[in-house]
């Protein structure tokens, strides 16, 4: 790889399995060739990985231990029609999660250790793997997310968690988004470790999951349903298959596949969640994280950064096309760290950053 | 320990820089008598002190701004200081620097319960952040043991962990967004009260980078709401072996404690001795600590125990009550207090990988017969971040000295064993020399990269985290400049 990136010439795109959509317009440049569970340790919570690694075959990896990545990584593939299979890579390369963020942490919050290669084709180790390292600069934490405009990630050290027992959940019906929002910060701020807080306003659902041993799920779900008793009453879900699946659903945002239009990312406060959604809008909207992160489906072409206004938070569009760029602006300060950062690690340019 | 020699240049311009300082900060916020600068000459690392030039303690990000702004301009060099905590020389300041403390800066500038948060002004102390929300029944997770005195600020330079980081992570991981001042004094937002900031990960990056990136005035920290309860059990086992065994198999059967704590015979003795906890006369003991409520709290201690049976330990002892709860941890949390009775000590901190406990437990008590010191161990089990303290006398010539050179023998075979030189105190000046055993020159020039983009000059926090064989070069590049 880092020979391939040294003698690259013309702008290359890093593609891990293709699914984000991320293909830039440059030469595509595949970490196929680094694919591999390198090291699995149980008793320690480790799994290092080459970024080409399917997540599948991460996943089952894991699973046969009782493992798992908690930060549940979103497939982008049924949301933007790609094809292709996620990689370890990709995932951490997009900071990538699902709906345990809000409770477990983002992807780069269980990134112990990479390596990767800059665009001057230099090989650079940051991080390690064990849970806890403050030595040196934290560049694990600058290269997630980056989306390859700072180097190609080679290799990944996770962190993993035993994967519970079994899970459970309440379904509230007939909030309007303000209730529904209110709702689950009221069950993410009580001490019944709520790993998913999702509201679909067309359905009018509110799902919060939970997760553990089984007598553990019995028992918090019922409090939860008494603490939440203001809210109505809550259907308990205890067929972990079908908790499984709404919340895959959650994660992947089902209900947009197939549906026209472009798709938005809006990070934000939670509280400030009900009145982005009342500006946006939108055809159809989903909020995850408890509020924290909403999904938008918006006509082709909208403005939706001009119908959104000034918030704390960011939107991005992952899908479709508009008058404004995908990724959202800069603060004139950040932007010059940022471009500061690229020249450094990429003085030639050689990574596309269109993607 | 060598520092860079004071420019004399600077040491010259004293009364200028002084009398530039006073014309927007009060008077009681700019100190120069070397009578009341000496105060400010080490940190919690005491074996290394030197008084700076000046100390500064602006209250406001704009006057931080300023401050920043006008050592940039006139060339000095600036030490971030949180509360001075730090056992790694973090705050270790030069003869040509200035002290820049946030110990006036103590507001909670926004406390929202919904959103899970709270922003505050950064000279605010650990355990004060979570006073301020525990009232309505949430905390801050990270938990150093300096969290009574350590700032916010130095937490996030540090990217401080604390007993419970097993369960809830790191500073890193607990931080929303900082206002960041850069050297030149630009201001910068970053992150807010959402989750994930857009664009390179920049928070994550100032985050641990040991005051050298920029200063941190104000944090957005995310709350937690406090379990309903927490039990711990103490187990001790007949070797360090076993004892390291056990760790891993709890993790491994799917339970996540909030906390496994490890203490071995010297430690065990050294408490006894000096809190009369009544421990178990053993080689090895864990404390783990599991949350929740009465049912899922026996439900996972019946696990856990079960688990330590297979390991035939010593004794198994489960807190029937609040009181016998508090006396399993009060020997813990006496640990450090009782080494110090015990003499003079170094604290390290690497970390290693959970299953390498046995071996590298074995090998430090090989280096500590080889170099005639005694080394107990008390750390944080789960992670794997290791706190041996080196025990001597610093009024025995050259004990110190040996002292050191068994630590670095240490913290050399914690990397060896595919770990670190620092779990959560962070590298500063005291384990500056031996990065060269963890990175490749390519790793640490990446990183030294990344300061000469925030602070071309070189001039925050002079002479801690790299090498300064490494480092000459670009900080020759400043004076040269200059």
């Amino acid at each position: 790889m880092a020979a391939a990136v040294a003698a690259a010439t013309v702008p290359v795109s890093v593609i891990g399995g293709g699914t984000s959509g991320a293909a830039g317009r440059g030469t595509a440049l595949s970490t196929a060739g680094l694919s591999g569970v390198r090291l699995h340790e149980p008793g320690a919570l480790t799994l290092v990985a080459g970024a080409g690694t399917p997540l599948a075959e991460v996943e089952a990896r894991l699973a046969r231990e009782g493992q798992r990545l908690a930060f549940e990584p979103m497939d982008h593939r049924g949301l933007l029609g790609t094809e292709g299979a996620p990689t370890l890579g990709g995932v951490m390369a997009g900071n990538v999660s699902g709906p345990r963020r809000v409770a477990a942490g983002a992807a780069r919050d269980f990134a112990l250790g990479l390596r990767f290669v800059d665009g001057t084709g230099r090989v650079v180790a940051n991080g390690g793997r064990v849970m806890k390292n403050v030595t040196g600069y934290d560049l694990v934490r600058l290269l997630c997310g980056s989306r390859g405009r700072l180097g190609v990630i080679t290799e990944v050290a996770l962190k993993v968690l035993p994967a519970p027992e079994t899970q459970g959940m309440l379904v509230l019906e007939g909030l309007d988004v303000e209730r529904a929002v209110a709702a689950m910060a009221a069950a993410l701020g009580s001490p019944y470790e709520v790993t998913g807080a999702a509201h679909d306003p067309e359905q009018g659902r509110t799902w919060l999951r939970i997760e553990g041993f089984a007598a553990q799920v019995d028992y918090r779900l019922e409090r939860l349903a008494a603490a939440l008793a203001d809210f109505g009453p809550a259907e308990v879900v205890r067929d972990a298959d079908a908790v499984a699946g709404v919340w895959a659903g959650v994660r992947d945002v089902a209900a947009f596949h197939g549906a026209p239009g472009a798709v938005w990312r809006v990070h934000c406060r939670p509280s400030a969640a009900p009145a982005l959604v009342a500006r946006a809008g939108a055809e159809a909207a989903l909020l995850d994280w408890g509020g924290g992160l909403i999904w938008l489906r918006v006509a082709e072409g909208a403005d939706l950064r001009a119908r959104l206004g000034a918030f704390d938070g960011h939107a991005t569009r992952v899908r479709g096309t508009g008058p404004e760029p995908a990724a959202p602006p800069e603060a004139p300060g950040v932007a010059a760290l940022t471009e500061g950062l690229r020249r450094r690690f990429d003085p030639r340019g050689i990574f596309d950053t269109e993607g | 320990m060598d520092m860079p020699a004071p420019d004399p240049a600077i040491l010259g311009r004293k009364a200028e820089l002084v009398a530039r300082l006073a014309e927007f900060l009060p008077e009681r916020a700019v100190i120069h008598d070397p009578a009341e600068t000496r105060a400010y000459e080490c940190d919690a690392l005491t074996a290394y002190s030197c008084p700076p030039l000046a100390v500064v303690l602006p209250g406001s990000t704009e006057e931080v701004s300023r401050v920043l702004a006008l050592c940039h301009a006139m060339g000095v060099p600036v030490v971030p200081r949180g509360a001075g905590t730090s056992l790694a020389g973090g705050a270790l300041p030069t003869a040509d620097s200035v002290i820049l403390g946030v110990a006036r800066m103590t507001e909670v500038l926004e406390t929202s319960l919904e959103d899970r948060m709270i922003r505050v002004q950064t000279g605010r102390t650990n355990l004060s952040v979570t006073g301020a929300v525990e009232e309505e029944g949430f905390f801050y997770a990270p938990d150093p043991s300096s969290q009574l005195a350590c700032a916010i600020a130095g937490n996030i330079a540090m990217n401080s962990g604390g007993a419970h980081c097993l369960k809830y992570g790191v500073t890193t991981n607990n931080l929303l967004g900082a206002t960041v001042v850069l050297m030149d004094g630009t201001v910068v937002e970053l992150g807010g009260a959402h989750m994930d900031a857009g664009g390179l990960d920049l928070l994550g990056l100032v985050c641990g980078s040991e005051g050298q990136l920029g200063v941190v005035t104000e944090a957005t920290l995310r709350i937690l709401p406090k379990p309903e309860g927490a039990r711990p059990v103490l187990m001790g086992f007949s070797s360090s072996e076993v004892a390291g065994a056990c760790v891993a198999d709890i993790i491994r059967a799917g339970v996540l404690p909030v906390a496994i704590e490890f203490m071995d015979r010297p430690c065990i003795e050294a408490t006894e001795a000096f809190a009369q906890a009544g421990y178990p006369d053993c080689e090895a003991l864990l404390i783990v600590e599991v949350e929740g409520v009465e049912a899922e709290i026996d439900h996972q201690l019946g696990l856990i125990t079960q688990i330590a049976r297979r390991h035939d330990p010593v004794e198994v002892r489960e807190a029937a009550d609040e009181d016998e709860a508090a006396r399993i941890w009060k020997g813990r949390k006496s640990a450090f207090g009782a080494m110090g009775q015990m003499g003079d000590y170094i604290c390290l901190d690497g970390t290693i990988p959970v299953s390498e406990l046995p071996g590298v437990l074995g090998r430090i008590g090989d280096l500590s017969a080889e170099f005639g010191l005694r080394v107990a161990n008390v750390f944080h089990a789960g992670d794997g971040n290791m706190h041996p303290l080196i025990l001597f006398d610093a009024n025995a010539p050259g004990q110190l000295e040996t002292a050191e050179a068994l630590g670095a023998e240490i913290l050399k075979a914690c990397v060896a064993a595919g770990g670190c030189l620092t779990g959560e105190h962070g590298v500063g000046v005291e384990k500056r020399d031996l990065m060269d055993h963890q990175f490749a020159p390519a790793d640490l020039a990446a990183q030294m990269e990344v300061k000469d983009v925030f602070d071309p000059a070189w001039l925050l926090n002079p002479a801690k985290v790299f090498p300064l064989a490494a480092s000459e070069a670009r900080r020759g590049a400043r004076l040269a400049a200059e």
